[in-house]
């Protein structure tokens, strides 16, 4: 399947997925655009210091999250980076936890202990916001043979940029997958940098396929701009590795609008370069397409942005009127805390 | 004298040893084109070229161990790694590697590197980037462990590191960076084998290093105010550690607390406290007394990791503690 392009992928399910045609491309649009107006107000938050610590933005890239993460079921897992507040929305944390977590109150997911880098949530099976590039692979890795082990039809989806493809961790994890034939879909988001260094100056191969194909794990290249693309390949994806189809590997091609945190100075790419990817905005790109076909009518747009920029508000207004821990439970949890008489087994 | 922030000094440092030493080089993650992830080496590749500033793959273990090797082909590697949290994809290429290579070929080798790296909290950046793991380098013999603290280090360490036959790890607190001083114009090459006294003082001995050194001063100058006479000891080489400052210092003034941004358990700390146990023992009013971080992963939220690590006030209620 090695350069199969995403038109390829024709599963059981059509392109509208389970909710129907028309929803479904109006909710592809909502999903994407809550995380860019979740992201948009976290960048403001930033430059008021309500939000500290490192701030990397997903801006440009939403369509890999809504497209890979659509196509799985609520007993999935997935696993993913530092850049994973699309990725948490789309597996449905709500906005005002991950909000709450920026702003560090106890009420975020994590309690405000993670941050921006590490939002979990065991109720969606979302094990994290990794900050070391390639850490979540083998962890993937793990989840997925706890779920062979088990006798569960689980698939676990790991997200991970093209700058972990040069880490040991991302070879040792692909080989171990592929040599036990586990139910991992690996989705590397090729936004063409790791932080300053452009792919080209980071691998000798570029094509990124060939690596999976070096492990005979199957991939897929897909326009990771292209919502409806990704999420075709991810559903035959998805199925395949459901159906005992052993690990596949997704090759996103997207690009980052911002820069790469909020640190930086984004000195090392082309303005024109940045521009041009700006043409192909996942957005305005679905939502182009919705109207063309009809699916988005007149003031369907202004009613999903009203309703998306209300949840933002609610969710900025639930964060600033959240709590923070007390300071004497900051040692809780640093191991399990047992269970306390009456609260389960 | 001029006006410099440790970052800068830190690249004068860099640049002095590319200029004098024509084996140097540097290497590691985003060091060129981009600048380095705290702009340390912002400038250099244009003044040295790609050859000699190398942008890196992100691959800890495998430019490590290139820095390994290529010192121990003959040239002066100094290689940066982004934050001490990272430093641990390349630990075995550290301590099975550069830190045997010497003993295990009975002297036929050595590996005169340089390692660079950020540490330490306060930053907000949560657990997998705000760890003070220097203590565990320092428990590795074949390694030396330098923490500068202060601009003159910053400038003045790496020369003789470079020069060290054997490997050397150099931890920039990363809330050094921005700090600015005046330094003098001819700073340069400092000693790397003994402790400093920053702060001279009678009734009670601040042992301490690297980001954590502010604090210390920060508490002694309090403690002045009420009359109680502190004396600062930055230890700088991590290891080996100068001992001898240290227990000539508690043996005038009879108490001593390590503030140690560390955690507590089998830490630099302890180890600090055993030699003054060791050695003087006896000239002891008091406990030593120990202010380290909490041991916690660091969390996110500024209040958390502040209550997290060592604080003035920590030191100070340490200080009382031991009474006198
Ligand atoms: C092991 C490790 N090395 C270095 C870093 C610092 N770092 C954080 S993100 C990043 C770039 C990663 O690029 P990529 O994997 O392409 O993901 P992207 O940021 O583009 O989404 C680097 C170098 C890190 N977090 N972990
Ligand atoms: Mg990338």
């Amino acid at each position: 399947m090695t350069g199969a392009t995403a038109a390829g992928g024709g599963g059981a399910e059509p392109a509208g997925g389970p909710t129907g045609e028309k929803d479904h491309g109006i909710h592809l649009l909502q999903q994407m655009l809550r995380i860019r107006r979740f992201e948009e107000r976290c960048a403001e938050l930033y430059s008021h210091s309500l939000i500290r610590g490192f701030l990397h933005l997903d801006i440009g890239e939403e369509a890999c999250a809504v497209g890979v993460i659509d196509t799985l079921s609520p007993d999935d897992a997935v696993v993913a980076t530092y850049r994973e507040h699309g990725h948490a929305l789309a597996r449905g944390i709500s906005m005002r936890a991950a909000m709450a977590e920026l702003e560090g109150k106890v009420e975020g997911c994590s309690r405000g202990r993670g941050g921006s880098m590490h939002l979990f949530d065991a109720a969606t099976r979302f094990y994290g916001g990794n900050a070391i590039v390639g850490g979540g692979l083998p962890i993937a890795v793990g989840l997925a043979l706890a779920d062979h082990l088990q006798g569960r039809r689980a698939v676990t989806a790991c997200f991970f940029g093209d700058g972990a493809v040069a880490e040991g961790e991302f070879h040792e994890s692909m080989n171990l997958a592929a040599l036990w034939h586990l139910p991992v879909l690996f989705c590397c988001e090729n936004n063409l940098y790791a932080m300053g260094t452009a792919l080209d100056r980071s691998e000798s191969e570029t094509d990124l396929s060939l690596k999976a194909a070096g492990y005979r794990v199957p991939s897929w290249e897909v326009d990771g701009m292209d919502v409806l693309a990704v999420e075709d390949s991810a559903r035959s994806a998805v199925e395949t590795v459901r159906a005992g189809g052993g690990p596949h590997f997704l090759e996103l091609r997207t690009y980052r609008f911002r820069a790469h945190s909020m640190y930086d100075p984004d000195r090392y790419r082309d303005k024109a370069e940045i521009e041009q990817w700006k043409q192909r905005d996942p957005i305005p790109l679905l939502t182009e397409r919705l109207t063309a076909t009809g699916v988005l009518a007149e003031g369907d747009l202004e009613r999903i942005e009203g309703e998306v920029g209300a949840e933002v508000d609610d969710a900025v207004a639930f964060a600033e009127a959240g709590t923070y821990e007390a300071t004497e439970d900051l040692e809780r949890f640093v191991t399990s805390e047992p269970v306390r008489a009456g609260e389960g087994s | 004298m001029s006006k410099v922030t440790y970052r800068e000094a830190m690249r004068q440092a860099i640049r002095e040893a590319l200029t004098r030493d024509d084996r140097a080089f540097l290497m590691g993650e985003d060091v060129g084109r981009y600048g380095g992830c705290y702009a340390v080496s912002l400038g250099l590749l244009e003044e040295f070229g790609p050859e000699r500033i190398r942008d890196t793959p992100l691959s800890e273990s495998a430019f490590v161990g290139a820095g390994i090797g290529a010192a121990l082909g003959g040239m002066r590697p100094i290689v940066e790694i982004m934050t001490v949290n990272f430093s641990l994809l390349a630990l075995d290429q550290i301590v099975n590697n550069a830190a045997t290579l010497s003993y295990m070929s009975g002297g036929q080798f050595n590996v005169p590197l340089v390692i660079r790296m950020t540490t330490g909290a306060g930053r907000q950046l949560a657990a997998q980037h705000s760890h003070s793991l220097e203590g565990w380098y320092a428990h590795v013999p074949g390694l030396r462990a330098l923490a500068p603290a202060t601009l003159e280090d910053a400038r003045g360490m790496l020369w003789p590191a470079i020069q060290d036959p054997d490997p050397v790890i150099i931890f920039e607190h990363g809330t050094l960076y921005n700090v600015e001083g005046e330094l003098s114009d001819d700073a340069g090459p400092v000693d790397i084998n003994t402790a400093a006294i920053r702060r001279p003082g009678d009734d009670v001995t601040i042992i301490t290093y690297g980001g954590t050194l502010r604090t210390g001063l920060g508490a002694a100058e309090q403690l002045a105010g009420s009359g109680v006479s502190a004396e600062v000891i930055d230890l700088r080489c991590l290891r080996p550690l100068d001992t001898a400052t240290i227990v000539s210092s508690v043996a005038r003034t009879h108490r001593a607390v390590i503030v140690d941004e560390g955690w507590r358990t089998g830490s630099l700390s302890a180890e600090v406290s055993a030699r003054i146990m060791e050695e003087v023992f006896y000239d002891l009013d008091a406990p030593v007394a120990r202010v380290c971080s909490a041991e916690v992963p660091m969390p996110y939220a500024k209040h958390l990791e502040d209550a997290a690590i060592p604080q003035v006030a920590d030191v100070l209620a340490a200080v009382q503690m031991l009474g006198g």
